[in-house]
């Protein structure tokens, strides 16, 4: 704690002043279940991608060309829609830890 | 208030209700926004402005909303802007406020509100007691209490060069008598259009306008390692406002030649009883105080005009030396020690040496009238504390029927 800023140090009225500075919030912390995808089920549809609510679905390209889809783990908190919208059952939610 | 004679322009002088003085000024500090709901007995406040937009002698959005809470809202956002904002309210309006209070409050939005006080419901009643504001006392809000028109009219000045100062940055509260005085027609003196702009800060005295150039968040999340740090901010401004506002309040004399200080006090001098109260029962007070000082008794009346920040130093060396202080309580806390204005006074004397007997009288709620009488009883009272040595009640009830 006594690493962070005092009082007098912050803009008043907690305005931030940086955009975007949000990416440094590692919401990953959060997650109990964790979204593991089987690569050789997936046909890169990006569906999750669409509807992770957190952009914590990265797409990985080749050649300009999608290669394959992976997680952000720094980010993901584990919501699991991802694993719900995936027509071929490629995304499964796993307990943290295990 | 106290009116000195300096060299000054020439005032000019009309008969004006509460409501309309209250207008009149937010007129003359060339407001940029304005939003509110129409509650009684504040209506005609807001009418005024309405009617000052449309004929075009205020340049200023007149954003009519469907509540409260959302006029609260876009004046907080507005402000957030850089623009100079007004709402006004009353009772059930304010307390439909509560939510966005804190939050305009916490963004250090310096946004002014008239608050004409009103009694809250139930049962519904629609007259001045002191009950909606003196319950948004830990809100964050600078509170400004006036005793008649002509201090209405001259406090949303002071509210604003308060505001607005950058080491203050919180909203204010004007806080005037429902009916007693937001309904009552007074002499009221105006100053000059040019002395009010140029009393005021300039525009744009919020330091972080949104601005699409340089994008900001506003309102984000602050969980446990960063809210209290924000909250003592607020603690630090409040504390700051109590050297600006004596600062506003000189500079607003040298415009106006009326004095303006944290209170107003008659008679404390020589005084052994001392009453301090809020708002337009100060009139009554002084007039009695005025009468029993004749016949030889020794009273005095503190209005305090500023009541938060509670200028608790202040106070303390103005009541020192009374021998019993009787705080004059328009409002209820229920099942606490006391009323709001009487637990503020005895908490601000206990660690001081000199500790005079202190009283709590509670009169008024719903609008019940102080009569002459009802303010001698309560000078009475104080005068018989102070020969006994003892307060018989810790709260007590002036003007209900038993």
């Amino acid at each position: 704690m006594s690493s962070k800023p005092g009082w007098r140090e912050i803009p008043i009225g907690a305005v931030l002043l940086e955009p975007g500075s949000s990416v440094k919030v590692r919401t990953g912390d959060w997650r109990t279940f964790k979204p593991i995808i089987d690569q050789s089920k997936c046909v890169r549809c990006l569906l999750c991608w669409i509807y992770c609510p957190d952009a914590s679905i990265k797409v990985i390209d080749v050649n300009g060309k999608v290669d394959h889809v992976e997680i952000d783990y720094e980010h993901c908190k584990g919501c699991g829609i991802c694993e719900r919208v995936c027509p071929r059952n490629a995304i499964t939610m796993k307990p943290e830890g295990e | 208030m106290t009116v000195s004679s300096g060299e000054l322009k020439k005032a000019r002088i009309v008969g004006l209700t509460g409501d309309e003085a209250v207008a009149q000024a937010v007129k003359q500090c060339d407001v940029d926004v304005i939003s509110a709901y129409p509650i009684t007995p504040q209506t005609i406040i807001v009418e005024r402005l309405s009617e000052f937009v449309a004929n075009g002698e205020l340049d200023a959005e007149f954003v009519p909303v469907e509540s409260e809470h959302s006029a609260l809202s876009v004046v907080t956002a507005s402000a957030l802007t850089g623009a100079r904002v007004f709402t006004a309210t009353s009772s059930q309006g304010l307390a439909l406020m509560y939510e966005i209070l804190y939050i305009t409050s916490a963004l250090r939005t310096p946004v002014v509100m008239a608050i004409v006080n009103r009694a809250l419901s139930a049962p519904i009643n629609i007259h001045c007691d002191h009950s909606d504001t003196l319950g948004a006392r830990d809100s964050g809000w600078i509170q400004l209490y006036g005793e008649n028109v002509q201090e209405a009219y001259d406090l949303i000045f002071q509210a604003y060069k308060i505001a607005e100062n950058r080491n203050v940055l919180l909203p204010v509260m004007v806080c005037l008598d429902g009916f007693t005085l937001s309904h009552t027609l007074e002499r009221v003196e105006l100053i000059d259009d040019q002395d009010a702009l140029s009393y005021l800060p300039k525009k744009l005295c919020y330091p972080f306008p949104i601005n699409p150039e340089r994008p900001a968040t506003y309102g984000p999340l602050a969980l446990t390692d960063f809210y209290f740090e924000f909250k003592v901010q607020q603690a630090e401004a409040m504390r700051q406002a109590l050297s600006v506002i004596p600062q506003a309040m000189r500079e607003y004399e040298k415009i106006s030649g009326r004095h303006y200080y944290f209170f107003d006090a008659y008679g404390l001098e020589d005084a052994d009883v001392a009453v301090v109260c809020l708002g337009s029962a100060s009139g009554t007070m002084r007039y009695i105080a005025r009468e029993l000082r004749k016949e030889g008794h020794k009273v005095a009346l503190v209005k305090l005009t500023v009541y938060r920040p509670f200028p608790t130093e202040e106070l303390v060396s103005a009541l020192e030396d009374m021998k019993v202080v009787i705080a004059m309580d328009r409002s209820l806390s229920f099942g606490a020690v006391g009323g709001p204005l009487f637990e503020d006074l005895r908490s601000a004397f206990y660690d001081h040496e000199k500790r005079p007997l202190i009283g709590c009288i509670v009169y008024g709620l719903g609008g019940r009238d102080l009569t002459p009488s009802d303010a001698r009883s309560i000078f009475k009272y104080g005068l018989e504390i102070a020969k006994t040595g003892m307060v018989p009640e810790r709260v007590k009830f002036v003007g209900v029927r038993e």
